[in-house]
């Protein structure tokens, strides 16, 4: 049964990536469209989100799913084979439980930090490193938070795996994440990108560095 | 034999997150037993159970504890299989899980900004959650009973809240989000929700709940605290 999957993407979402990296999990071919989201959007898009009008959007036999992890989701469902979600109800509960706090308290708190204005930034990375802890401590021990191989939580918190150090980078400033902060985190970063399937799905460090390097001057210049 | 299952939620009397883990606990007609919370004056059991957020609801079964709404609704339906929540097909299932975050945050989260706001802040607040109740309008317009079908499901339970919320909200924070006329079928579909004699009976006391939300919109609507997540 030949079947056609689409993602509408952006080459630097981390979103967008999160996508690509579980369809690469379980090894289903797709088809790319890179979408300008700081120009025009698509007619493309525009009819498949028109809702939100963002990226990614999957595409499987002409029926569009939005929002990342909504997806991804849909793909743990449809196509069996590696698992990114454990089987045990409980389990997958904790999974669950630990994207949404990546997703709804830890990036939020983190882009705030990235971008806080001089007088706020103390604050700022206070609340954002109180979420990195939390966060580190679900780690447990494991290689992954997913356990021996890459998960739910881990594909979600793709954006701390990868973006954060080059955002650092890119800002000058490394009170977010480091490895005297947040030692066994750090080190699942390092395990993060080592990955074969999350190497073939992160966009290049170099460009990825231009651009926030880019932004930064930009916010810098508006001051 | 059947091993005999310990089922505990922790809740507030008047939380729209509990409410929807009762609802799904009553649909599936499993037995527990209810732990009322004071939000304002947490116990060491809360804390102890949901040590990351410090929140209700939080669900214990046989020792297990799991926080979220969201999180607990896909537990529950997925250790009960009676009455299915969510649907069958996994592209169906997409969906509702995409109309229940955009509920979640644009029309839960633009409502409560609504009813804790003033002025400008309340105007956008309020415009928000209305042009999201548009879309969820259009959503029910195709729909002949519940989102669920003929029966309650996954997304009618987690926008359940609707119905018996927003006409309090609305009240004490003098404003008005469904129109009748501007919402037919949102307006239907509250009607048959409250009627539901696995509904109706769970409601928390409306007038109670008005001073509680009117005390609530004043404390946070005294301050300029920008936009509150939930």
């Amino acid at each position: 049964m030949s079947e056609e999957v689409k993602v509408l993407g952006n080459w630097g979402s981390c979103f967008s990536r999160r996508v690509e990296l579980a369809l690469k999990i379980k090894g289903v071919e797709y088809e790319y469209i890179e979408e300008d989201v700081y120009g025009n959007k698509s007619p493309l898009l525009l009819k498949y989100n028109p809702v939100h009008k963002k990226v990614p959007v999957l595409l499987h036999n002409g029926k569009p799913i939005a929002e990342s992890l909504v997806i991804i989701e849909y793909i743990e469902e449809t196509w069996k084979g590696t698992p990114i979600l454990p089987e045990d109800p409980y389990e997958k509960a904790m999974a669950r439980f630990w994207t949404k706090f990546v997703d709804e308290k830890c990036l939020p708190a983190l882009w705030r930090a990235v971008w806080s204005p001089e007088n706020e930034r103390e604050k700022a990375v206070e609340e954002a490193c109180k979420c990195l802890e939390t966060l580190q401590s679900a780690l447990n021990g494991k290689r992954f938070f997913g356990g021996d191989t890459v998960g739910l939580v881990d594909i979600a918190a793709n954006f701390i795996g990868f973006w954060l150090r080059i955002i650092q980078e890119a800002t000058g400033h490394g009170d977010l994440l480091s490895a005297e902060k947040f030692p066994t985190l750090f080190k699942w970063t390092d395990e993060f990108v080592s990955c074969s399937v999350v190497k073939q799905s992160l966009p290049p460090r170099d460009k990825l560095l231009a651009f926030f390097k880019a932004r930064v001057a930009e916010a810098n210049a508006s001051k | 034999m059947a091993a005999t299952e310990e089922v505990k939620l922790l809740g507030f009397w008047v939380s729209p997150f509990v409410l929807r883990v009762e609802w799904a606990l009553k649909i599936k007609g499993v037995k527990y037993e209810y732990i009322e919370e004071d939000i304002f004056n947490k116990s060491t059991l809360l804390m102890e159970l949901n040590p990351v957020l410090k929140k209700v609801p939080v669900l214990v079964h046989d020792g297990k504890v799991i926080a979220e709404s969201f999180v607990i609704l896909e537990y529950v339906d997925e250790t009960w299989k009676q009455n299915p929540l969510l649907p069958q097909d996994p592209y169906q299932r997409a969906l509702a899980r995409f109309w229940a975050k955009f509920a979640e945050e644009k029309v839960l989260e633009g409502a409560w900004n609504a009813l804790c706001s003033q002025g400008e802040e309340k105007q956008k607040a309020l415009q928000q959650t209305i042009e999201a109740m548009e879309k969820i309008e259009e959503e029910l317009g195709k729909k002949q009973h519940f989102f669920g079908g003929e029966s309650i499901g996954y997304l009618d339970i987690i926008l359940g809240w609707i119905s018996h919320y927003i006409p309090v909200w609305e009240e004490a924070g003098s404003m008005q989000i469904i129109d009748p006329i501007k919402f037919p079928a949102t307006t239907a579909w509250i009607n048959r929700f409250l009627k539901h004699p696995l509904i109706k009976d769970t409601l928390p006391p409306r007038e109670k709940m008005l001073v509680y939300f009117h005390q609530r919109s004043k404390e946070l609507g005294s301050t300029s605290h920008g936009w509150i997540r939930v």
